[in-house]
């Protein structure tokens, strides 16, 4: 109970601090709190795989998570929306709140929640289909029928991908490079117009060049949505998120929230010395 | 997971700028020295030396610069770095103060101290001490300490008060001292600069602990 306390007051002190902070291109827009979790507990089967993460999710601002590999990263952010439910022995306690509403609660429709809190991954994953049907293919889904060449421009623009591929776009979305790739999955997780966008891992496999243009694109990405990334790379979480959640194993190996806080001060001056260690690279 | 080159570089810079603040608190103590004894070889010992002190540093801020480049230090590695590429600039300006006390003790030759003669050594004496707790409290990461040494920056304020107050007064007595007091007056102020440049070390030290940058002591010169 006590570690659950001072999690949900770690979140929440991080939360009264950032209502005051500069930082970013976004410092004009609202900042409170569009998801969180709370005193959540995920177990596959008999293994626990996080502990008591309490996890508050600011509107436009990108927020990190970092650590070392097995610490359950991935686990936490496919919480928020639901990706866990399809992996055999998942079970979880307390919950996962976004805009107000628990989203493991009865009566919730995951593929609504999943609408509303898109997801990109690590590897580019593009349909084998042409550009323009990538892109469409959620809002077809979705049953929209309005223009649906005005929602592929505007995604495709919206992830800084239009000008490259707007003479081609009934062409492989396969003939991309990897990472118009990955922007052509953005834009595919923006065309069903998501308020949340998870991002686990979406620059590993990309060159440097396409790193930097995806970072970019967070920061545009950050005036309109709340935007959560998983990173190995954290040069990556210093350089693009506004606050940066720090996670570690246990001794059972469940992961646990160890620090919370804005980016500039978890690189600077982190509170934890497990952090410290983590991030100058001396554990993990 | 240990980062043993890293680690290896990163006590490096620091030994490095230990190294340099002895090599300042060495030529400190010889400019007042020299000053007092009218220690013509001695000035000029010091004044190649800073040459020496100017060297060092810039070998460390290199070190510094390419430890950024190549290591990305973060929290703890990253305030020390930074402190370190502070602390030197300060260090080579205090060697440099140093200088300009023994290029006063040339100008003053052999001419005959001023009756009675003006006794700057305590000045010199609190300023090193000022110097040599503040790189061990870096040392010792103790920023308590590092408050501390800011305060006697007010003693070494008051000698120069005082100090300046009787080479004006030796001045209006006495036409004929006003080119020797003159001079005196800048070793004086010299003096004083380096007890300010060491307040800055100080204020580094706190940051490199704490991660907070505060202003410890405004100087009232």
């Amino acid at each position: 109970m006590v570690q659950e306390g001072l999690q949900r007051a770690l979140s929440q002190s991080f939360m009264a601090q950032t209502s005051g902070q500069a930082g970013g291109t976004t410092d004009d827009l609202p900042r409170g709190p569009v998801a969180e979790t709370r005193d959540l507990n995920v177990w596959y089967d008999d293994f626990q795989a996080l502990r008591d993460i309490s996890l508050q999710v600011p509107g436009h601002r990108i927020t990190a998570i970092i650590g070392p590999s097995g610490c359950g990263k991935s686990t936490l952010i496919r919480c928020f929306n639901r990706m866990n439910d399809l992996i055999a022995g998942f079970r979880s306690t307390g919950d996962v709140i976004f805009q107000g509403q628990d989203i493991y609660g009865k009566g919730i429709d995951p593929v609504e929640v999943r609408r509303r809190i898109g997801m990109v991954f690590q590897k580019p994953n593009p349909f084998p289909k042409s550009i323009y049907e990538n892109v469409a293919f959620g809002p077809r889904i979705n049953g929209y029928v309005g223009h649906l060449h005005e929602i592929v421009e505007r995604a495709l623009r919206q992830a800084a991908l239009w000008d490259e591929v707007k003479d081609n776009l009934r062409k492989s979305a396969l003939t991309l490079s990897g990472g118009q790739q990955q922007r052509l999955c953005i834009a595919r997780a923006l065309a069903i117009e998501p308020e949340v966008i998870l991002m686990d891992e979406p620059c590993s496999a990309l060159d440097p060049a396409a790193t930097l243009k995806i970072e970019d694109l967070m920061r545009e990405l950050a005036r309109e949505y709340a935007i959560v990334i998983v990173t190995h790379n954290m040069q990556q979480a210093a350089r693009v998120a506004d606050s940066t959640a720090v996670m570690m194993m246990a001794e059972d190996r469940a992961g646990e929230l160890i620090e919370y806080g804005p980016t500039k001060e978890v690189f600077t001056n982190p509170k934890e010395q497990r952090t410290e260690d983590y991030i100058t690279g001396r554990f993990g | 997971m240990t980062r043993t080159a890293f680690d290896h570089q990163l006590a490096e810079v620091q030994e490095d700028m230990v190294e340099l603040a002895s090599m300042v608190e060495t030529a400190i103590e010889r400019s007042v020295q020299a000053l007092e004894g009218r220690d013509i070889e001695l000035a000029h010992r010091i004044i190649d030396d800073d040459l020496k002190i100017n060297r060092k540093r810039y070998e460390t801020e290199e070190k510094c610069l390419e430890l950024f480049a190549t290591q990305q230090p973060l929290a703890g590695d990253l305030r020390t770095i930074v402190a370190v590429l502070h602390i030197i600039v300060d260090l080579e300006r205090m060697g440099d103060h140093a200088e300009g006390i023994a290029k006063v003790t040339l100008m003053l030759g052999h001419e005959p101290p001023i009756e009675p003669d003006i006794d700057l050594a305590p000045m010199a004496k609190i300023a090193i001490r000022m110097l040599v707790g503040s790189v061990d409290a870096f040392k010792d990461r103790d920023a308590g300490r590092a408050r501390a040494i800011c305060d006697e920056d007010d003693e070494v304020d008051a000698l120069y008060d005082k100090a300046y107050g009787e080479l004006v007064t030796h001045m209006v007595n006495d036409p004929e001292t006003i080119d020797r007091a003159t001079h005196l007056g800048w070793v004086a102020h010299n003096l004083e600069r380096i007890a300010d440049r060491v307040t800055n070390i100080c204020e580094r030290v706190v940051y490199l602990v704490e991660g907070k940058i505060e202003e410890l002591n405004v100087s009232k010169y």
